[in-house]
């Protein structure tokens, strides 16, 4: 798979988020989607994350924060991640998320790239999965081992 | 133990695969065997028929509604949000070890939902008796608590409780009058929910929750334009078409979101409800007229004939489309008040009721030929059957179908026969035995009922015997035989 159509790139990490308020921490995140072109309308793509978080939010125990939606502003799936030492309120019960995963996915996904996605969300779970991201240090290596883990 | 999971979630793309992940993880290190359908949007694989048929239990996590539910009416079922998965799936897997110890093996499975698990194609033919099914299984509580309901008011307060003024108007708490009419007046109102209830859910089946209310509404307009059963089968058919149809739309954005809670239903509703109003409601109506008069004109050697042919309607699918259609009949005549719809109905109930009866009988003087749980099912039957619930016997058709129910055929045949040739009369809906007070000549009612359960058991007591000589003992070695036998 090429580097533009990977599931995730260096640029793609934000290892400090800058912000504990939640829709600047996905505002950011987006904006980088967006630079990466995988994001064609930047406020259409919130509106849509933001919808999906008024169902009900997205925050898991654990620290996690995974702000998804299915757009027709995404180009290509896509996760963009953040990591918060103070952690951004994402609803869960038990605090703020110290690890946020933004899902992109395109409005007719095709069920390959989906799988791609659901093999994320299954990592998402494990221990050793967020213990790895809680302690890289470089964009690089983290965007490199999500890739390796799901496989695309 | 083998569990069963299914996961999804509005979006499909995290939530139900993180639940998927959760509770495979949690079920491997309690040392159970799992398998989860993932319903997101990376496709999902269904259960196969054997994982169905091997599972002791199903945990449903999920935060939208589970794709065809009826496939898992046979499990004990755990139900949670999806984020209880993720975040508690250890706790949701003890809770269905727990569910899937506490359920008896076999008696578990009331019956229908196995006759709708046995498609084993998606043939169009096996979809819509799933959906029919779906639709009759809901009704069935409904007629079960309405039925008795009426049955204890008629019990209470005799034939002239029909005519007792409304609860609302007069209600004295030391009349037995009131507190007959109460529960006449209560039955009444739930019977009065058949047919919508029927159409709704037979539209659910089909397309889920948005198209329950055009199949409601639509069974509504079925009974209001005295279309009745046969209405409630074809608006229920017709509103889950048109959701199902619908759905595949593309919206516009901005109204994507209220598509499944307000433009689905609000048009299907519309369409469903104009159809039924002005177009095919009447013809259906005259249907319904025509075969209740023909059946209320049928009189001397015709009307045991016709007696004969309901019995054979009642036992053929124990609750199905059938026998809900032979009751339906029955039912709609009562209001017309002639003799001939007061015979009908007598028939039609005792002919309802031999089933059960027989496997009951048949279990109990020949308990080598059933299994344990068919043992248990048995003694369950008599009281299931002296209710007029003919889906008692259900668990015994299922398992074993060829043999059974050309059995209870005969028999209900012979019930309804004589009940007719008797001339035994009742004009109360459902009750059973609790009801043969009220019912004219109730010793040849017995007698009817008699005969056929004799009928039937020996029936199928010699077919069971016929067929136990050349397999041996094979059935009798483990109790979840007739689940194993109702998936083969």
């Amino acid at each position: 798979m090429t580097e533009q159509s990977a599931l995730i790139t260096a640029d793609l990490v934000d290892l400090d988020l800058p912000s504990t308020d939640r829709r600047a921490a996905v505002g950011a995140l987006a904006e980088r989607l967006q630079k990466a072109g995988r994001v064609t309308d930047l406020a259409q793509f919130l509106a849509d994350i933001e919808a999906r978080e008024q169902q009900m939010p997205t925050g898991l125990e654990g620290g996690i924060g995974i702000p998804h939606c299915r757009s027709a502003a995404v180009t290509v799936p896509s996760l963009a991640f953040g990591r918060s030492t103070e952690g951004v309120d994402f609803g869960a019960e038990d605090g703020p998320a110290r690890l946020v995963f933004m899902i992109a996915a395109p409005e007719g996904g095709d069920t390959d790239h989906m799988t791609v996605l659901a093999a994320l969300a299954r990592r998402l779970v494990r221990k050793a999965f967020k213990d790895e991201l809680l302690g890289a240090t470089d964009a690089g290596h983290v965007a490199d081992y999500i890739r390796k883990e799901v496989g695309a | 133990m083998k569990l069963l999971a299914v996961t999804a979630c509005p979006t499909g793309i995290a939530h139900t695969y993180m639940a998927a992940e959760a509770l495979e993880v949690a079920a491997e290190e309690a040392g159970h065997e799992i398998v989860v359908e993932t319903q997101g949007s990376a496709g999902s694989t269904p259960f196969t028929p054997e994982q169905l048929a091997g599972a002791d239990a199903i945990i449903l996590a999920a935060d939208v509604e589970v794709r065809d539910k009826d496939r898992f009416a046979h499990l004990p079922t755990v139900t949670a949000g999806v984020k209880k998965a993720i975040g508690g799936a250890p706790a949701l897997i003890e809770q269905a070890v727990a569910a899937a110890e506490a359920a008896p093996k076999g008696t578990a499975a009331p019956a229908e939902p196995q006759l709708a698990v046995k498609q084993t194609g998606p043939g169009v033919g096996s979809k819509v008796r799933g959906w029919l099914m779906t639709g009759v299984s809901y009704v069935i509580p409904f007629v079960a608590a309405g039925g008795l309901l009426i049955a204890l008011g008629f019990a209470l307060g005799g034939y002239q409780i029909t005519d007792a003024p409304s609860v609302t108007e007069s209600f004295s708490w030391t009349s037995h009058t009131s507190w007959a009419a109460l529960l006449f007046q209560l039955g009444s109102l739930a019977f009065g929910l058949l047919v919508p209830v029927l159409s709704g859910f037979i539209a659910y089946a089909i397309a889920d929750r948005p198209a329950l209310v055009p199949g409601f509404v639509g069974g509504l307009v079925a009974v209001e334009v005295g279309a009745g059963f046969i209405g409630g089968l074809a608006s229920g058919l017709l509103a889950g078409g048109l959701i199902f149809w619908m759905k595949k739309w593309k919206a516009p954005k901005a109204i994507a979101g209220i598509m499944p809670v307000l433009v689905l239903p609000l048009v299907g509703t519309a369409i469903i409800g104009g159809i039924m109003f002005v177009v095919i409601g009447q013809p259906l109506a005259a249907i319904t007229t025509g075969l209740t008069n023909w059946l209320n004109g049928l009189s001397g050697s015709n009307a045991i004939l016709l007696g004969a042919l309901l019995g054979l309607m009642m036992a053929f699918d124990m609750g199905g489309p059938v026998n809900k259609a032979a009751y339906a009949f029955a039912v709609a005549g009562l209001s017309t008040n002639s003799q001939t719809a007061l015979l009908i109905m007598a028939s039609v109930m005792a002919a309802g009721m031999t089933p059960p009866l027989a496997m009951a009988l048949a279990t109990t003087v020949r308990k080598k030929l059933f299994t344990e749980a068919e043992r248990e099912n048995g003694r369950a039957a008599w009281l299931l059957g002296a209710s007029f619930i003919t889906e008692g016997a259900i668990p015994f058709a299922a398992a074993d179908p060829l043999r059974v129910i050309p059995s209870l055929m005969a028999g209900s045949a012979v019930t309804g026969a004589l009940s007719m040739a008797f001339g035994s009369t009742l004009r109360a809906p459902h009750g059973g035995i609790f009801v043969v007070p009220l019912i004219g000549n109730p010793f040849g009612y017995l007698v009817a009922i008699v005969a056929g359960t004799l009928v039937s058991a020996a029936i199928v007591i010699v077919l069971k015997s016929v067929g136990q000589k050349k397999k041996a003992a094979a059935t009798t070695e483990s109790t979840s035989a007739p689940r194993a036998a109702a998936h083969a």
